[in-house]
């Protein structure tokens, strides 16, 4: 055949030539120039809340930073909400409440058909910022984060002249609960904010959202697009702030509805002050998830690992329902994992502003060690870790070393998985909301299930076969919120989101998110 | 040996993703000229005569004449003129004397469809004819499009055979098996293919997606899957295996996505003429065109560069 002179000769880098059956994986990929989005994105140097459609100084003057994860370097000071400041945004929200629930349902609908535009309008700037603040790679941030936001309310604006319909045999329109508290975390800063103000909205009350403390300010760049399409003040009011903030909006006494994602510890402190409340008030919870993702040996192979990447490595692994336990039947376990680390290879961890990073910078020091702890822990108790960029040496203090550091400053962590994980190991049990991946195998069916099902969790699972009866069988015995079949981590506001068990009960999205949004008029069939 | 069954939802997910990679400043320097080397620069119509054939030939060997005063380097040669068989000996005529001061295993390649192309609904001796023939008047390279109603009737074995056939007539010539993906429709019938092709070939023989007759010709979902298969070949037995997307690659943008997939799928060893070529046409200009964009700054318009 012809020689290689011309790949050589065109500047192409010298041709590695792979060796017997084993090709050089560290090698073994093309590399990219670097390429940076370049859209300019103002920042100011310092936010307040957002509260009765304007923003105010925070009661007690305090301001905290929050930084660029890939960088440590400080991008703005936000307000830190206190008692006071709490106070106010849900006085605000109850006298929006009344004006705002009387509007007619398609009027309703205007206002979210006009956020959406606009944030699609704002999508680069959006994108930017998220990835800045949290991150994300911009790849994903610009293609799943920022449109998945503008489809929710345009999804739910649809809803807003509907809601008679969205609840079969009711005689009369259902009515909203009326001022809502909303506390969202920080692996989708804007899509959660999307996912808790739009149907809330869509079915007439008024919200007080707030962002997590890392990540606040795509949320407040939405308050500015609020006051862009003319939304009433007092509608949504965002106080932002750390954990203390929080629990003061979860403990107002003047709130009608809780909704919460996050921590499943941190939820089960909001279900015991919703307990201790004089009134009792709805709640929904999206919580903590070790989802299994299950290939069967009669799985389109090359396609699973996809689903396995996707499940795992998908914003740096920090997503509630991620398929952080990778259940694979015995007879295709090798062939698995060595397709599995060669994927892995090829992805590129890095400047989340470059748009060929697929793996960007663990969302915060916190989180940091979290995940040092959980890998520490792991190989302490035995199970193989296996890095990427990192194959051929067993030494675990290497390994380790190499996961957790990439750059010299910023938080990192390399693609990585546990083989040989039992079922008791904690990396086998606890959600570690990192790029970690357990691997375990089973042999039948049946224990694959029973092994998918033993967790406290129940957000979300994926199964992996070829064959159609099997996918409808498992489907039906597995138990999770959301069963992605031959897919993961695919979303869409017409699908219904929440957890089994300790991963929380309420679904978002959906004709069953409208649910947790709405009073129905007594007498009406549940 | 049974192929993988391939789920064609995630594979095109995935082969879509690799659209997404953003191709700057040095690695698209690089690979626009790399595509240039590796481009199957074809013609195969009816009304194909010699001078068209000496006119592709010298596109060929020089895609564009004025590189040096343009740009200030020399472009280089694609890899393979790709016509008929009757042309045949026109394109070796053509090639050895423009490139008579290189050896020949250096010149661009001679490469010749043969086995009743496009159909291959012809006698299995006049296909094997066709072949010898091709490669007794200087074709260094052959395409051969395998037996569909064969294949897709069920009968493997058949097909198998056929191309085994097809290998011993090629005798020192290189063999690229065109599976005609758009006939074979779904990705399992794809995958399977490609296996049982690449059972039957040597290594450094290549197999192809199409013959440029069928819509849908070359997409990067079903070059996926051809990838994959030639990966696992590799993986199993260390087997080198080329592959050749043919049909609807016609801009810059589309064939460096193509690249940036096999980079990603079956890593850089594989981005050479040796183990990855184009079958195109009008794609050669549009290289240039983005090549010139790139070094001068300015597009120059299509009728700029010689037809290709």
């Amino acid at each position: 055949m012809k020689s290689d002179d011309t790949a050589l000769a065109t500047g192409s880098r010298e041709t590695v030539h792979a060796g017997p059956g084993d090709l050089p994986v560290n090698e073994l990929y093309l590399e990219y120039a670097p390429a940076p989005e370049t859209a300019p994105v103002e920042i100011l140097p310092r936010y307040g809340h957002f509260i009765d459609g304007a923003f105010v100084e925070p009661a007690d003057g305090k301001y905290f930073e929050t930084i660029n994860p890939a960088t440590e370097q400080v991008l703005s000071e936000v307000a830190l909400g206190t008692e006071p400041d709490v106070d106010r945004a849900v006085q605000a929200a109850r006298r929006a409440l009344s004006a705002w629930r009387s509007l007619s349902g398609g009027e309703r609908g205007k206002y979210l058909y006009r956020i959406a535009r606009r944030m699609q309008e704002r999508a680069r700037e959006l994108a930017v910022l998220e990835s800045m603040d949290g991150g994300k790679p911009i790849k994903e941030s610009r293609d799943v984060d920022i449109p998945l936001a503008a489809a929710h309310f345009f999804y739910h604006a649809g809803w807003a002249d509907k809601l008679r319909y969205a609840i079969p045999g009711l005689r009369s329109e259902p009515e909203p609960l009326g001022v809502c508290a909303q506390i969202i975390p920080w692996n989708f800063p804007l899509l959660m904010a999307a996912w808790k103000l739009a149907p809330a909205l869509a079915c007439g009350n008024t919200c007080v959202l707030k962002p997590a403390e890392t990540t606040p300010l795509t949320a407040l760049r939405l308050a500015e697009i609020f006051q862009e399409v003319g939304l009433p003040a007092g509608v949504v009011n965002i106080v932002t702030g750390d954990g203390s903030t929080g629990r003061a909006l979860a403990e107002h006494p003047d709130i009608d509805k809780i909704a919460f994602t996050g921590s499943t510890q941190v939820g089960k402190q909001i279900a015991r002050s919703v307990a201790a409340r004089a009134r009792p008030i709805p709640l929904t919870l999206e919580l903590g998830g070790k989802s299994p993702n299950i290939i069967f040996e009669d799985a389109s192979i090359d396609q699973a690992i996809e689903g396995i990447i996707s499940g795992i490595y998908f914003n740096q692994g920090h997503v509630c329902c991620a398929g952080s336990r990778l259940l694979v039947q015995e007879s295709i376990h090798d062939e698995v994992l060595t397709k599995l680390r060669l994927r892995m290879e090829s992805l590129r961890v890095g400047d989340p502003l470059d748009k060929n990073t697929d793996i960007g910078a663990i969302n915060s020091k916190t989180q940091h060690e979290t995940i040092t702890r959980y890998l520490t822990l792991g190989v302490r108790e035995g199970a193989p870790l296996h890095v990427a960029g990192c194959n051929g040496t067993n030494d675990r203090d290497a390994l380790l070393e190499h996961a957790l550091s990439c750059a010299p400053r910023g938080y990192w962590c390399r693609p990585c998985f546990f083989s040989e994980v039992e079922p008791s190991q904690t990396i086998a049990r606890e959600e570690i909301f990192g790029p970690v991946l357990s691997v375990m195998t089973f042999r039948t069916p049946d224990e694959a299930i029973q092994r998918a099902n033993n967790t406290p969790y129940g957000l979300a699972a994926g199964v992996w076969t070829d064959k159609g009866s099997k996918i409808f069988e498992i489907a039906r015995r597995l138990r999770a919120g959301v069963i992605w079949c031959n897919t993961y981590n695919r979303f869409d506001p017409s699908s219904p989101f929440g957890g089994y068990k300790e991963s929380g009960f309420g679904r978002e999205g959906g004709v069953h998110g409208l649910h947790a949004y709405l009073r129905l008029p007594t007498g009406a069939p549940q | 040996m049974t192929a993988p069954t391939v789920d064609r939802v995630m594979a095109d997910q995935r082969a879509a993703s690799f659209r997404t990679r953003s191709i700057k400043t040095t690695t698209k320097r690089t690979l626009l000229r790399l595509a240039l080397a590796m481009v199957d620069l074809t013609t195969l119509e009816g009304k194909d005569s010699p001078g068209k054939v000496r006119a592709l030939c010298a596109k060929a060997v020089r895609p564009m004449p004025d590189d040096q005063r343009v740009l200030g380097e020399r472009l280089p040669p694609v890899a393979a003129v790709c016509v008929y068989p009757t042309l045949v000996p026109v394109a070796r005529e053509a090639i050895d004397r423009l490139q008579d001061d290189l050896p020949r295993e250096r010149r661009v390649r001679v490469a010749s469809v043969a086995t009743g192309f496009p159909s291959g609904q012809y006698p299995l001796d006049v296909r094997l004819r066709d072949v010898r023939e091709a490669v007794a008047a200087g074709a260094d390279e052959i395409d051969m499009v395998i037996n569909r109603g064969a294949f897709l009737a069920g009968h493997s074995d058949e097909v198998g055979d056929e191309i085994r056939r097809v290998v011993d007539a090629c005798g020192e010539a290189h063999l690229k098996v065109i599976l005609e993906t758009g006939e074979l429709e779904t990705y399992d019938n794809i995958r399977q293919a490609s296996d049982l092709a690449i059972s039957c070939i040597r290594e450094g023989d290549f197999i192809k997606t199409s013959t440029g007759k069928v819509s849908p010709a070359a997409t990067m979902g079903v070059t996926l899957v051809m990838l994959e298969s030639i990966r696992d070949a590799h993986l199993r037995d260390s087997r080198v295996i080329g592959m050749k997307p043919a049909g609807g690659i016609r801009d810059a943008k589309t064939a460096l996505h193509y690249l940036v997939m096999v980079g990603e799928t079956l890593g850089r060893s594989w981005l050479t003429p040796a183990r990855f070529r184009f079958g195109a046409s009008s794609l050669v200009n549009d290289l240039l065109r983005q090549i010139v964009r790139q070094e001068v700054g300015v597009y120059p318009a299509s009728y700029d560069f010689a037809e290709a």
